[in-house]
């Protein structure tokens, strides 16, 4: 299973901060947003799909073309706005 | 070797407790930025402001922003504690503390932090506004400090 988090504005659209994949057929990213629009609706798809959504895989920062393997984390978010 | 201290927490922090950390043998200079939640935002008045964070990946991004400070400037301790939950205007939202032997170093060691703080760490921040909460979104000014300590 792959977890995948969401935070903030987006963890607020999509109604959820936490969920598991199946990772039959999932080999990076791109294919978590994908399963995740087939599975749960086109929201999914809308909202993970915005230019300025960061990803992250094992909380570090990658792009939609990064590896993705079973048990790993998938986390999607806004630019941060700390300080 | 920089000494190190790093805490996300909800709990407020003393800044005047925060100093005994930062004398190492060899300081002869400590700069200190504290962040404090304004009450007014864009025109409007703000009465609170959540901060959302990513936990851990949150400590290793702050961890990585002081290692990139050490490499850059001589700094011999630095701390950041950085607030996160439920929190209103006047509060003091984040602390940081860099320890050095002179004043140049500490001052632009501190200031690269907060930069870097404020683009690169897994922080979030929404506000309550007399118009309702929003998300706030990265400042321009925010995005072109960070920018600027690339070609320093």
């Amino acid at each position: 299973m792959i977890k995948v988090v969401f935070f903030a504005s987006l963890r607020e659209e999509l109604g959820a901060g936490e969920l598991s994949l199946e990772c039959s057929a999932i080999k990076n990213v791109q294919n978590v947003i994908d399963k995740l629009k087939q599975t749960r609706g086109s929201q999914y798809g809308e909202s993970l799909s915005g230019s300025n959504i960061l990803v992250a895989v094992n909380q570090e920062m990658v792009n939609l073309g990064a590896v993705v393997n079973d048990e790993d984390e998938v986390a999607f978010f806004p630019p941060v706005t700390g300080g | 070797m920089v000494k190190v201290r790093i805490s996300v927490q909800k709990e407020i922090f003393h800044s005047g407790s925060e100093f005994s950390f930062l004398q190492e043998p060899g300081v002869g200079g400590v700069s200190v930025f504290v962040g404090i939640v304004r009450d007014v935002n864009e025109e409007d008045s703000v009465s609170g402001l959540y901060l959302e964070h990513y936990p851990g990946m949150t400590e290793k991004q702050i961890e990585a922003i002081i290692e990139e400070a050490g490499s850059r400037w001589n700094i011999k301790a630095a701390t950041v504690i950085h607030r996160v939950g439920q929190l209103y205007p006047g509060d003091e939202i984040v602390f940081v503390g860099t320890a050095s032997a002179h004043r140049g170093d500490a001052f632009d060691a501190c200031e690269f932090i907060i930069d870097y703080l404020k683009t690169r760490a897994t922080f979030w921040k929404k506000e309550t506004t007399g118009e309702g909460d929003r998300w706030l979104t990265t400042r321009e000014s925010d995005i072109r400090a960070a920018e600027g300590w690339k070609v320093r």
